[in-house]
């Protein structure tokens, strides 16, 4: 095996497929860092909620249910695009590949944006997380709990999609270059792994924070 | 890597995106109905499904090496042992106490 044949095998990896292997148990092992981090969130959440259910169930109602049924079809859409990506790259689909990427970013665009209109009418209306929640006319107290988790959680949630973003445009930059063939996409599998695990957390996030009853 | 690159094809991860869709709707009109203590289980319920989809589908762990799964499901039970002890813990504070004791002898030894 020449190294020609293949460009981007690691010296110290036997194969391509021993490379590949290896990376995607790195992935996984980070994909379940990221659960048990968010983990910690809704573990608190369900906590809360259990203590305060009144408080909880009147918070929610300021949050608003069209939008994040949007959020979570775009944020769907987006993983069928990167799957779709991935599977371009295995079968050496190159302009598919990019507008496969392109669209993906498009998506994850769209739910920030959206993300950004529900989050200034939240500042707009005091809807803020513990000491700066001053919202006017509230019946039942301590709703700020409910904007504290509500921030933490699509805030560390939006973080990661604009993470997301940043790591498909690399993939665009290589795959623009032509770095991927079916032996080696890895990259693309890598940040379509991480994508979908950011899609499964406001799978999640939406009926937990929007659907309360 | 590459013996699984063609297990699945891009009609069935279409047919996956449409079932996620309809399971998204199906949350969103669930929630309009109520079924008392019901509703955050039937919306967990059909969140794991979804997710579940996910996983097997888009990040290919139906067809991927065993390993992956180990670790994703290793993940997902620590989360689980976590958060049900600490529901449990919550959950029964009130019934341990002693009925007549007063909230701060009860909690102090």
């Amino acid at each position: 095996m020449s190294v020609a044949a293949e460009p981007f095998l690691q010296h110290h990896f036997t194969t391509a497929e021993q490379q590949a292997d290896a990376g995607k148990i790195g992935m996984w092992l980070f994909l379940v860092t990221e659960i048990l981090l968010f983990g910690g969130l809704f573990v608190g959440f369900a906590i809360m909620q259990g203590l305060h259910p009144e408080a909880f169930l009147q918070a929610h109602r300021h949050l608003d249910r069209t939008l994040g049924f949007i959020n979570t079809v775009v944020l769907l859409s987006s993983s069928y695009t990167m799957v779709m990506a991935v599977w371009s790259a295995q079968n050496e689909r190159r302009k598919r590949l990019i507008v496969y990427l392109l669209l993906t970013i498009a998506f994850a665009g769209v739910f920030l944006g959206i993300k950004y209109i529900e989050y200034s009418h939240k500042f707009h209306e005091g809807l803020l997380p513990g000491r700066f929640y001053h919202h006017a006319g509230d019946t039942v107290p301590g709703q700020f709990m409910f904007f504290s988790f509500y921030f933490m959680m699509t805030g560390l949630h939006g973080l990661h999609i604009l993470g997301g973003i940043v790591a498909i445009s690399w993939v665009l930059r290589r795959a623009i270059r032509g770095d991927f063939s079916h032996k080696y996409y890895t990259p693309v599998d890598l940040v379509g792994l991480y994508w979908h695990l950011v899609d499964v957390i406001w799978i999640y996030l939406f009926p937990l924070l929007y659907l309360i009853k | 890597m590459t013996s699984t690159a063609h297990a699945t094809s891009p009609g069935t991860y279409s047919k996956i995106l449409g079932i996620l869709l309809a399971l998204t709707v199906l949350t969103l009109s669930a929630a309009s109905m109520d079924f008392g203590a019901g509703n955050v289980v039937i919306a967990l319920v059909i969140a794991t499904i979804k997710a579940s989809l996910v996983a097997l589908f888009f990040m290919h762990l139906r067809h991927d090496k065993p390993m992956s799964a180990v670790i994703f499901v290793s993940g997902v039970a620590t989360l689980a042992v976590f958060l049900t002890f600490c529901l449990l813990d919550t959950g029964s504070r009130e019934r341990v106490r002693p009925p007549n004791a007063t909230p701060a002898a009860s909690v102090r030894r």
